[in-house]
């Protein structure tokens, strides 16, 4: 198996050395092997869809631990590991230790890294010092550390070949999202979209970690890499200045737009996607204009680093409701027609359905019904407000004005789904979500900017949907409709990603530290495992020597450590702390451990 | 900027100098009690002068146990957890002001605090530079005075004082409003 794995990669640097293949085609040929897990979302679509069926709807429920590992590190452990061939690669939350493990040889530690950075980072990283994991390629593992540096490992020694600066955590940049491989670059987002920061997407050359280009979310065209006449937002050219205009004066220089969620690739239209967070600061007052691209989604030519086309999903946001969370590309059926689709769930509470060439918009639905602050997007392609959802004046933050409570409104800031992905099963057509179940009151007040301190402006409590006592839902999506087929109610927030399987299940882990596995087709429980700590981490599964595997990291923390560990508040008081207002802490407690399941002998 | 380093000057020197003088105080017997035996234009003070939150017979908070609920949900809450509850990466702000003085707090706002282990890396940056923070420390401890004291729920006070004049003037003076 090894000796596979070596000649693969020399295969690999030999395509590279005659310059006839690019490192796209190799990951997307491994990603076609169901064995390996060779990107953090399994493949360059963004799927979390895996082709192994040897654990089906039959037998799930005879799983058992089949193995586990500490990280040696008790925060929030988000992301999942690789496995390519007989190796497992295994990031941790700050300090990003990163371990090879030997899954041929008794799981053994075959390296260890270990960089050394500033803790003074670690306060710099709003709602815990989570990292969402590595990428592989050219034979090389890449992470992207919490003080923004981007380190390439050999895969086979971890020894550093290359490394990049990508930020400045004194000015309240930090590195928490999973790079990913396109051709012979290294894409990469960055953190601090409470702090200020012009946020951005770098590519680096996958040999020798120089730059190649750099978009930001906000600012000139050439910063933003726009082209006025060819990038186009709902089929018309942005035009001139299209995200300067939005801001009052040089306030997109603050203007944050976040780029730490997920990115996805097609190699047949050579586009890359992935959305941009929230403007700075979350009072909206002090941000007059529509402050683009924040919260939008892009879709880049990865060669030139230039936009094909945007979306922006809250123009404007009053609510926190960053756009970071993955596109999901999939080709299906649309009124008798094949479209190249993306799905995206967002923060915002829509379930957005784009004709992926395009940008087109074809389904802007709730997928949570309890989504209040919008009565829906305008559809009518005519309409001068094409593409913009209706606010709806009550649960407008901006509206409301400063120094107002805003009560009631759904979802909360952490969104109906925060960066847990959601996973695609191409044999149902349909998306498994983890979801968020929470609704808040939001007070807006003027705050002043200083470098490398939080800029925030604004209160905010947070409780689960009035007269109800859940706080998260898993349920399957109908991507083509924009409707719920099933939904599987969670005492709180499914933070966890999913994982979709050819054996037509389904697995997820829930905060109180249950790995589940479910019917794909009906979201019927088929088993469940308490890990050893509340799960925030996605799902994976692999093959090794002829047996399935599902791997999760438990260790509970993110922003889910924040408002849950100490239960929500109940604007009620005096009813008692019962049901969804119950506190995470009486359920479970820091951990840092990797379980990995499968079928007895 | 100017105005930055010397609030953050301001800060660290009245930081000290209360650390100096509450210093026996907190050594014989912890945090102090919280009574507030007068008021000064909107703000109470406890028997040793320190700030402290009043809570009327009716809900009635103070102006700044209701202005530092605001506050700490704006800045804190995010390592903090709501309502001084904790999270898994900072502790409980509700238990570590039973009995922690005054002089600690505002020296361990401005400056931070680095706390590193084998077990644990908690650290808080200093926000002796932030006017969002330094402008409102004693908002902030005496609402976080009141949770640990019980004074206050977990919800945000639902009736409070008006803000006071001489408040909104050193709040203007403090954050630079022209």
């Amino acid at each position: 198996m090894r000796k596979v794995l070596l000649a693969a990669c020399l295969g690999a640097m030999a395509a590279f050395a005659a310059g006839s293949a690019s490192a796209n085609d190799e990951l997307n040929k491994m990603a076609q092997n169901p064995k390996d897990w060779v990107m953090p979302a399994g493949d360059y679509a963004n799927t979390r869809y895996s082709k192994l069926n040897q654990i089906n709807a039959s037998n799930a429920g005879k799983l058992q631990v089949a193995w586990t590992f500490s990280t040696g590190v008790l925060r929030g452990h988000e992301g999942g590991p690789l496995i390519i061939g007989n190796m497992m690669y295994v990031h941790t939350p700050f300090p990003n230790k990163v371990y090879a493990l030997d899954l041929s040889d008794e799981n053994k530690i075959v390296w260890k890294y270990e960089p050394k950075q500033d803790p003074n980072v670690i306060p710099v990283m709003c709602c815990d010092t989570v990292n969402r994991g590595v990428a592989y390629g050219d034979g090389k593992i890449f992470l992207h550390q919490a003080d923004t540096t981007l380190v390439a490992l050999d895969a086979k020694t971890g020894q550093v070949a290359w490394s990049a600066k990508n930020g400045d955590p004194t000015k309240g940049s930090t590195g928490t999202s999973a790079p990913l491989v396109v051709k012979n670059m290294v894409l990469i987002g960055i953190s601090g979209g409470e702090f200020g920061v012009q946020c951005h997407v770098t590519a680096y050359d996958m040999k020798t970690g120089k730059q190649v280009w750099r978009a930001f979310s906000e600012g000139p065209d050439d910063q933003v890499m726009l082209d006025p006449e060819k990038t186009t937002e709902h089929g018309k050219p942005v035009g001139k200045d299209s995200s300067t205009k939005t801001w009052q004066g040089d306030q997109w220089k603050i203007g944050g737009g976040c780029t730490w969620g997920w990115m996805s690739y097609d190699p047949a239209l050579n586009l890359v996607y992935y959305g941009s967070g929230n403007p700075s600061t979350w009072n909206p007052k002090q941000r007059p204009g529509d402050n683009k691209w924040s919260m939008t989604i892009f879709a880049r030519n990865p060669d030139t680093g230039m936009a094909r086309w945007v979306y922006q999903m809250t123009p404007h946001d009053e609510w926190d409701y960053d756009g970071v969370n993955e596109m999901i590309l999939s080709d299906q059926q649309i009124g008798g027609a094949e479209r190249k689709l993306l799905t995206h769930f967002d923060r915002n509470g829509l379930g957005y359905t784009l004709d992926r060439a395009t940008g087109e918009l074809l389904v802007a639905e709730k997928f949570d019904p309890k989504v209040n602050w919008t009565s829906g997007v305008d559809m009518n392609k005519s309409s001068p407000t094409y593409g913009r959802p209706k606010v709806v004046d009550q649960y407008s933050t901006d509206k409301q004005g400063e120094d107002h409570n805003n009560k009631g409104i759904c979802p909360a800031a952490l969104g109906t789904k925060d960066e847990q992905p959601a996973a695609y099963s191409p044999d149902t057509q349909l998306f498994y979500v983890p979801t968020n179940h929470v609704c808040m009151d939001y007070e807006p007040f003027k705050v002043s900017y200083t470098a490398g301190q939080p800029y925030v402006g604004a209160t905010l409590s947070m409780y689960p949907p009035p007269g109800e006592t859940h706080m998260g839902n898993f349920i399957a999506w109908d991507g083509k409709t924009g409707t719920i087929v099933w939904s599987n109610k969670e005492q709180f927030s499914v933070w966890s990603g999913a994982l979709a399987t050819a054996g037509g299940v389904v697995f997820y882990g829930t905060l109180e530290g249950y790995l589940k596995a479910v019917d794909a087709k009906t979201g019927k429980e088929l088993y469940k495992f308490k890990t050893p700590s509340g799960i925030i981490g996605n799902v994976t599964t692999y093959e090794q020597g002829g047996k399935q595997y599902v791997a999760v990291l438990s260790g509970v923390g993110g922003w889910a450590g924040i408002g849950l560990a100490a239960g929500l508040t109940d604007p009620t008081a005096g009813l008692g702390a019962v049901g969804g207002y119950a506190a995470l802490s009486n359920y479970t407690a820091l951990g840092g451990t990797l379980t990995v399941f499968a079928l007895p002998q | 900027m100017i105005e930055d380093k010397l609030l953050r000057t301001v800060w660290l020197a009245a930081a000290t100098t209360m650390l100096v003088v509450s210093g026996e105080i907190a050594l014989a017997e912890g945090a102090s009690d919280p009574a507030a035996v007068k008021s000064e234009e909107g703000k109470y003070v406890d028997q040793e002068g320190n700030p402290t939150f009043k809570v009327a017979a009716d809900g009635t908070v103070d102006w700044y146990t209701y202005s530092g609920y605001r506050r700490y949900h704006s800045e804190c809450h995010v390592c903090h957890g709501p309502d001084g509850m904790g999270s898994t990466y900072a502790p409980a702000l509700t238990v570590s002001l039973k009995t922690m003085s005054y002089g600690d707090f505002l020296s361990v706002v401005a400056s931070g605090r680095t706390n590193v282990s084998t077990s644990q890396e908690n650290v808080m940056p200093a926000f002796g530079d932030n006017p969002n923070v330094a402008c409102y420390m004693d908002d902030l401890y005496v609402y976080l005075r009141a949770r640990a004291h019980d004074a206050v729920g977990r919800v945000r006070p639902a009736k409070h004082e008006d803000k006071p004049v001489a408040y909104t003037q050193a709040e203007d003076s403090c954050m630079g409003k022209r």
